[in-house]
């Protein structure tokens, strides 16, 4: 059902896509003629055309692109990107979060301990998921995963794509707040290379818990943020209508967030995102992360905690204008 | 303040004047018990309202004359950083919404870097100013944490933080939640020196600010009846679309659910620091236990520091 979702400034194309269905049905098997011209013509129009609306995207519909329903999450980019996955389950506190998951796995050959978080993309595998937002029993889950990579020195790959983490009654009894402050502390302890990607929607503190690492990359049309445009524009301009405002506003595009060197690379998707292409998409995110984690391996686990402070602390004191 | 005078025009009430509101004479209504209450009296009695206790805001200053040795204490410099980088505006652009509560508070930014004394050990204390901008936590917050871990680190002195915040301050965007991993790295400089890091949370202490350095103290202390948590109460019974209880989120409600040690009168707080930094940092005491019967409870530390932790 989510393959029909098609996002407003989508339309245009998704338009022309019907039209060409159509015109295909009507031309059957015949190769030549002019029915087929005209269908070649459509394609050519309707390739140009997603190029354009994905190569001028603004900052509210990148937040639209990262949210899409078929955009790859944990589970799918596990599928394409690895073998020998082997979940891991639980806080060993109090249960089993299912917006976080994680456990062992083999990226390209080489043994590491995968992270992230899965949002689901229909209404059964959304509650399941509770849409991607974090309860304290997941962040303490991704602690004992980094726990674990520090342990048996594996490098820790973590996918972060979440609206936040989960405001609940629970969840606050349970230390939410001390929860993620530990996870990104965690973050920060690792002696192994660490390396996220946002690959949807980074939000707030429930992402950063995810992110505290070496290397911080982004999918072309994923967004990291402080709080969500809608949220932002509630409580700046007192009206949620405002969300475009706050969009811009906020600077949470991947090409911002290079720009501000907040992260060190942006992962190319296929024309018209990676919810288009998801195979295309995790490939190109696999060459980004093999790049990476090369250039990590050759250090030792205090220089790559040293540098990982570094990084964290050069941010927002020099090269900002 | 020089830097004020140098850098900010004044605004309108400065050039008015700064007229004081409340004469020394005045009578304050407790917010908690409604009783009337003398100005000064008040003020002496650290914000604590006589009749009912209720803890009402403290300024930064008079939070750091309360706990300093004699009120005696040195301000760091903080550096200047880039102002507003991603040049945002919402209703109003942020660089002047800046100098507006930069003017208002004649302070730079939401938190004041101090270092001093107390019980004779040397203590650096990081105090969260909520008048300016609701005490949010940007790069100037992020950085005065930075600062303040490393002057304890270089005087092997102790760190205290005292949060009150609403959390990230959204008008610097990303480069504010990035103050959370920041704020940690802070935390963990004070871990590698084996040097007491204690938080005192104060209210509100909210979101991004919650979730990350102010819940890694060595130790969690609080103020009384302070609102404490990772969500806003409405964004929860929104979510939950039910009633949270009265006391949900505060600092009692916090304790009961095992995340605060202590929370502590104000009336008695600069004597259990002093008491709690000591037993950290393992400094002989009496060999006997107090006397029940004399109330050998050192509750209220004066001017004079308790002897037993006086310098070894």
């Amino acid at each position: 059902m989510s393959a029909a979702v098609a996002l407003e400034f989508e339309k245009p194309v998704k338009n022309l896509e019907a039209k060409i269905a159509e015109l295909s049905r009507l031309v059957g098997e015949e190769t030549d003629g002019a029915m087929s011209v005209e269908l070649e013509k459509l394609r050519e129009q309707a390739a140009k055309r997603l190029t354009q609306v994905y190569s001028n995207l603004d900052p509210w519909q990148k937040c639209q692109v990262a949210r899409h329903p078929d955009r790859p999450q944990f589970l799918a980019l596990a599928d394409m990107l690895l073998s020998d996955y082997q979940p891991l389950a639980g806080d060993r506190n109090f249960g089993d979060d299912q917006a976080i998951l994680g456990g062992l796995a083999r990226f390209r050959g080489r043994a590491v301990v995968v992270m992230g978080h899965e949002k689901g993309h229909d209404m059964n595998s959304r509650v399941k998921h509770n849409f991607g937002m974090g309860r304290p029993e997941g962040y303490r889950k991704a602690i004992r995963l980094m726990e674990l990579a520090d342990q048996f020195g594996l490098p820790v790959l973590s996918f972060v794509d979440t609206p936040g983490a989960y405001p609940g009654k629970g969840a606050e009894e349970r230390g939410q707040a001390e929860a993620i402050a530990r996870s990104i502390q965690s973050g920060l302890r690792l002696r192994v290379p660490s390396i996220a990607v946002i690959t949807g929607e980074g939000g707030s503190g429930g992402a950063v818990a995810l992110a505290a690492s070496n290397r911080v990359l982004m999918f072309e049309h994923a967004v990291y943020s402080v709080i969500s445009p809608e949220g932002c524009a509630s409580i700046l301009w007192r009206d949620g209508k405002f969300a475009k405002e706050a969009a811009g506003a906020l600077n949470l595009t991947a090409q911002d967030l290079l720009r501000l060197k907040i992260i060190d690379g942006i992962v190319d998707e296929p024309v018209g995102g990676a919810h288009r292409q998801p195979v295309e998409a995790a490939m190109a995110l696999g060459d980004a992360l093999e790049n990476q984690l090369a250039l990590l391996s050759s250090m030792d686990g205090s220089a790559l905690k040293r540098a990982r402070e570094q990084r964290f602390l050069a941010i927002g004191r020099e090269g900002l204008v | 303040m020089n830097w004020l005078s140098r850098h900010v025009r004044p605004g309108i009430q400065r050039l008015v004047g700064n007229k004081k509101e409340t004469p020394d004479n005045l009578w304050t209504k407790c917010q908690s018990c409604d009783q009337m209450l003398f100005h000064k009296a008040l003020a002496e009695n650290l914000q604590v309202c006589t009749h009912c206790g209720h803890h009402h805001r403290m300024t930064v200053l008079e939070r750091l004359d309360s706990l300093f040795d004699d009120g005696a204490y040195q301000r760091l410099e903080q550096p200047e950083l880039p102002a507003d980088p991603l040049k945002f505006k919402d209703k109003k652009p942020y660089i002047a919404r800046l100098k507006e509560y930069q003017s208002k508070t004649d302070e730079k930014d939401a938190v004041i870097v101090a270092k001093g004394t107390m019980g004779d050990a040397p203590v650096i204390i990081a105090a969260f100013n909520f008048a300016f901008m609701g005490g949010s936590m940007g790069r100037a917050v992020g950085e005065a944490l930075v600062l303040a871990a490393e002057a304890a680190v270089a005087n092997k002195a102790a760190l205290l933080v005292i949060p009150a915040s609403g959390g990230a301050r959204m008008q610097e965007g990303i480069l504010s939640l990035m103050q959370m991993p920041r704020s940690i790295i802070a935390v963990e400089h004070m871990r590698e020196a084996r040097l007491p890091y204690v938080v005192l949370l104060t209210n509100p202490t909210t979101g991004g600010v919650t979730a990350s350095f102010a819940m890694l103290g060595d130790l969690t202390l609080s103020e009384p009846n302070a609102v404490i948590g990772f969500a806003g109460r409405r964004v929860i019974e929104e979510t939950i679309r039910e009633q949270l209880p009265d006391d949900f989120q505060t600092a009692e409600y916090l304790q009961e659910h095992g995340m605060v040690d202590q929370v502590v009168d104000r009336l008695e707080l600069r004597g259990r620091l002093i008491m709690l930094f000591g037993l950290l940092r393992g400094v002989p005491g009496p060999t006997v236990p107090a006397d029940p019967a004399t109330d050998g409870a050192p509750a209220m530390a004066e001017d004079e520091p308790i002897a037993s932790f006086d310098q070894v």
